[in-house]
């Protein structure tokens, strides 16, 4: 199971590198639908069937919003001269990344290797959740009636994020 | 678009739409739940709106109403959980119904109607959200 | 634990997309892998070996389940991605409409 997701994780850096060095925009934003459909196939194999129905919907629908957008603007890529302040931004970055990368590296020593019981605290949600809620799909459990704070919270925020998007795009009419 | 993608699409539209609503409603039996029904959901009417073209004028009053169903959505989830506060639990998000045996439709308490409520949430949100991107784009262009 | 350091990996390549682009829908697709990185992070640690979907069996028992607790939280992460994406959209459109252009250093520049 290690060595799969590995591999499609190799794909989807790659795709990921070559989404941000495209000349053209509507190959970027293509390169980013094959990204979210890799995630789709790990979610699977992960054996997370909830989350492959929400991630492949909402990937289709965010793909057909930015090819909307990108078709009705333009599709060409700025032409940036490679002077001395981005070659410096680009070696400050690398140097700043591979900080980062050691530091992670050192973080996750005390993680157990992919398969052994990490989270020792949701026995605890796992071990009585038929009987406490009664739905035998344990993640609507979860979500409905031992997290449901966060439930609402998240629907908050769906609400005003439609809010804000229909005040954004407001056209005033002429009186 | 053809009139073939427009007879196929509006079979197509109903379909998905029954589906979502499947979902959603079987949503403590099986995997789903109220977030993936909405999302299908607004797939389906989102189907739509590409195939039989976009006239600003006839998609204006499109957006009275999916703005009213996501307000009546969330709406009816703070009452929900204000009436299991009420009841005699004193507790918010109380699974106040009864749990009946696992495994079958009316069973799970209070959760089938979370899903529900959500569901009409998630599904009006989303649609709100395309609605207003096809606007501006139709309304700037003229 | 590959698998986490290819995660992280995956991170960065969308943290430098991030600080280096200048076209606006460059930057929104760098959120957006970011975005992805995180949720294949957190589904990762609660993957049990020969576990099962979280969906119980009322049969069987002794059945080991994968953690259903990460699922939830990257269920509502990923609603609220997609609501950001949109609103950033919203919001390139209208700077594309107002300057003609994408480019945030010229953006910067105009003023008014």
């Amino acid at each position: 199971m290690e060595l799969t997701i590995s591999i499609i994780l190799v794909f989807m850096i790659i795709g990921a590198i070559f989404a941000l060095h495209a000349k053209d925009l509507l190959s970027a934003v293509i390169t980013m639908g094959f990204v979210g459909f890799c995630l789709v196939i790990c979610f699977l194999l992960l054996k997370a069937p909830d989350l492959a129905i929400v991630q492949i919907v909402i990937e289709t629908i965010t793909l057909v919003i930015m090819v909307a957008v990108v078709l009705d603007s333009t599709r060409q890529e700025l032409k940036v001269p490679v002077d001395r302040r981005s070659i410096f931004n680009m070696i400050a970055g690398f140097i700043a990344f591979a900080g980062l990368f050691y530091f992670f590296s050192a973080a996750i020593e005390t993680l157990d290797p992919l398969g052994v019981h990490s989270l020792r605290m949701a026995e605890s949600y796992v071990n009585g959740a038929v009987e406490k809620t009664g739905s035998i799909n344990l993640v609507t459990g979860v979500l409905f009636d031992f997290r449901a704070y966060d439930t609402m919270g998240e629907a908050v925020i769906l609400y005003t994020a439609a809010l804000g998007t229909l005040t954004l795009l407001r056209i005033k009419g002429k009186k | 678009m053809s009139i073939i993608v427009k007879q196929v699409t509006q079979l197509l539209a109903g379909i998905i739409f029954m589906f979502g609503i499947y979902i959603i409603l079987h949503g403590h039996l099986t995997p789903g739940g109220g977030f993936a029904g909405g999302v299908i959901i607004a797939g389906a009417f989102i189907l739509l709106i590409l195939a039989y073209g976009s006239s600003a004028l006839r998609l204006k009053k499109e957006v009275a109403g999916s703005s009213n169903t996501e307000s009546v959505g969330i709406l009816l989830v703070v009452v929900l959980a204000l009436v299991a506060m009420l009841i005699g639990a004193r507790v918010f998000f109380f699974n106040f119904l009864p749990k009946g045996n696992p495994g079958e439709l009316l069973s799970a308490g209070v959760i089938p109607l979370y899903n529900i409520f959500i569901g009409i949430e998630v599904a009006g949100a989303l649609l709100s959200i395309f609605l207003a991107l096809i606007i501006f784009k139709e309304e700037s262009s003229k | 634990m590959t698998v986490y350091l290819l995660c992280f990996v995956l991170f960065l390549v969308g943290l430098y997309g991030l600080i280096t682009r200048r076209n606006l829908i460059k930057i929104i697709i760098s959120k957006a892998i970011t975005e992805f990185s995180v949720f294949l992070f957190l589904v990762l640690i609660g993957y049990i070996d020969q576990g099962q979907a979280p969906i119980v069996n009322p049969g069987s028992v002794d059945q080991v389940y994968v953690d259903p607790l990460p699922q939830a939280m990257v269920l509502t992460a990923i609603v609220i991605g997609l609501a950001t994406t949109a609103m950033l959209m919203a919001i390139a459109i209208r700077l594309f409409r107002k300057y003609k252009t994408f480019d945030i250093r010229e953006i910067k520049n105009l003023r008014g």
